[in-house]
């Protein structure tokens, strides 16, 4: 139990029921996904101490919560980084930064200047928030998070208060945070693409409820997944860059099966996330010659189910379990290919895109 | 001169020392008003904010009363073996802080509402202890609102009259603040004098009108972050 984080509240806020009991690993980005008004920000909050529900909260071998103990905020050692920036307007950029960091007794492990450079801020740091983009006031607030010397970081939604090009610029920073920092994250979000790109846990969430908790691939593929039945459904697999050919494909293995990107900016021994669209895959008995399709790979049909009138949703497994994708074809042409569960079956792959460089 | 001086010191120590009592009363209950969620709040609201509208004389009649020797003057008089604490500088001070109270309130818990609850939100979750997010947060970002409190409130001292007259009477060096030393000129038709004050107070208001509006300015130019 010290290497996770186990969450179990039960009580109302206001008019809202919430009810959830999950474990999230001590390591990586563990997302907490749904609908707005499904609880993930009370979630958050309550980690935080700044929402009091019933339960119990324990983080890495130490309690925060239970029926007799509250720890308040400011003992909790957690950085928060929330939907709007919150830079204290009356502090530079510097004081900003140093604000957490001044205050906690934990060891600094996390140094200014790395996270200065970690997240490009060099060229702020004298100047005042009222003075930066929304980008750089989100980069801000989430450097003087982690200058608190934090076990956990707790974000919630710090992407969605940004325009497109805002995201653009932060998100590279936050693949960099994850690579570089062994603090595990709680993201909280809305965006579909967001947890594709970035979790590597996923927690489901509904009306208050976990509908499903576990290991991204996992939770996206398994066959109950309620993310299944959504029309922009999509698989992610973990894979490592094998070898660039000499025409610039980048060639990614998962597990045994080789992968066709087009990509730059890739080295062999990289590790990558690649991600492929239901919607973009179709089923073929045979391998097609004369096809424009760079990947065509063979697969096990895991299974298939129903998908609205006219469509059937089938999940395809990789050989040797090396991981899972999900299919979406019309009814007839299941029927016309007369597809049973077990069957093998080549599975071209009209576009397969690269998520994050890890 | 010493006929001037006297109530112009005796207002400055009246003003300075109420302001200070204003602020260290003032603002804890401007915090409290501005974030409890007791629904009772606004009538404790409204009790604080009465001298806004009751007449001098009301609230000084009242005052004579507590500060008497049957009311709670006389219970702590005993204390510090006086026999009432009417006709006093030290009732004057109290009768001050009451009567002023509001004026400091309502700009620090309008500026504490503005505020809004998030920064001190943010300073937690960076280990601030909640008297440090006090300091450290909440003063600085409510600046112009307790100056304006600190402003309003001795202002308000400095013109106060009819509760003086009620609770403190005319007593040279003791109560005779500027306000009842005019007062006492006109009716003794010494008109010099009471000019004199009368003009000093003219100029003192209107610097302190445009003192409270630049600050006002000042913090609605705040942007937020």
């Amino acid at each position: 139990m010290r290497d996770q984080i186990s969450i179990r509240l039960a009580g109302q806020l206001g008019q809202f029921d919430l009810k959830v009991d999950f474990a999230a690993p001590m390591h990586g980005i563990t997302a907490l996904f749904g609908p707005s008004g499904c609880g993930k920000t009370t979630i958050l909050r309550s980690v935080a101490g700044l929402n009091r529900i019933p339960g119990e909260i324990r983080v890495g071998g130490e309690t925060w919560q239970n029926e007799r103990l509250f720890l308040p905020t400011h003992k909790r050692p957690i950085g928060y980084v929330f939907q709007e920036p919150s830079l204290f307007p009356h502090l530079s950029v510097r004081q900003n930064l140093t604000y957490g960091a001044r205050r906690t007794k934990a060891k600094h492990a996390i140094h200014f200047d790395d996270v200065v450079e970690l997240l490009g801020l060099a060229h702020l740091i004298d100047r005042w928030p009222t003075h930066l983009s929304g980008g750089e006031r989100q980069r801000v607030s989430i450097g003087r998070a982690l200058l608190s010397q934090p076990r956990l970081l707790l974000m919630d939604e710090p992407l969605s208060a940004l325009d497109r090009m805002a995201k653009d610029e932060i998100l590279p920073y936050f693949e960099a945070l994850h690579s570089s920092l062994k603090i595990p994250i709680l993201l909280v979000t809305h965006d579909i693409s967001e947890v594709e790109r970035l979790a590597d846990h996923l927690v489901l969430l509904k009306s208050g409820r976990v509908q499903a908790s576990g290991r991204l691939s996992d939770v996206l593929t398994a066959p109950d997944s309620p993310l299944a039945t959504r029309s922009d459904f999509a698989a992610v697999l973990p894979g490592l860059v094998d070898r660039i050919d000499p025409d610039g494909i980048a060639v990614v293995k998962v597990g045994e099966t080789e992968i066709y990107l087009l990509a730059d900016s890739l080295s062999p021994g990289d590790s990558v996330r690649v991600r492929i669209a239901a919607g973009d895959v179709s089923i073929a008995r045979l391998r097609a010659q004369d096809s424009s399709i760079l990947n065509a790979v063979p697969v096990r049909v895991l299974g298939i189910e129903p998908m609205g009138v006219s469509e059937t949703g089938l999940l395809l497994g990789l050989p040797d379990g090396a991981g899972q994708f999900r299919a979406r074809i019309s009814r007839r042409s299941t029927a016309r290919l007369n597809l049973q569960e077990g069957d093998k079956v080549i599975a071209q792959i009209k576009s397969v895109s690269l998520l994050a460089n890890r | 001169m010493g006929e001037l001086w006297s109530p112009i010191r005796l207002t400055l120590e009246l003003a300075s020392i109420t302001t200070v009592l204003l602020m260290i009363v003032g603002t804890p209950i401007a915090w409290w008003l501005a974030w409890s969620s007791w629904r009772g709040k606004e009538i404790v609201a409204s009790i604080i904010a009465l001298p806004l509208v009751l007449p001098p004389t009301v609230l000084g009649f009242y005052l004579l009363i507590a500060l008497g020797p049957n009311g709670l003057g006389g219970w702590f008089g005993d204390l510090a073996g006086v026999r009432t604490f009417a006709f006093t500088f030290e009732g004057l001070v109290f009768g001050s802080v009451i009567y002023s109270l509001p004026f400091a309130v309502q700009p620090i818990r309008n500026s504490f509402e503005a505020m809004g609850k998030r920064p001190l939100e943010v300073a937690a979750t960076l280990r601030a202890s909640p008297w440090d997010r006090f300091v450290s947060v909440a003063v600085p970002l409510a600046l112009p609102g307790l100056l304006t409190g600190a402003v309003l409130g001795f202002a308000h001292t400095v013109g106060e009259f009819g509760v003086i007259l009620m609770i403190g009477g005319n007593i040279p060096g003791e109560t005779k603040v500027l306000s009842i030393a005019i007062y006492d000129f006109v009716e003794t038709l010494r008109w010099r004098e009471a000019h004199i004050l009368s003009a000093g107070m003219l100029v003192f208001s209107f610097a302190v009108i445009l003192s409270v509006s630049l600050l006002a300015r000042r913090a609605r130019n705040r942007v937020p972050a």
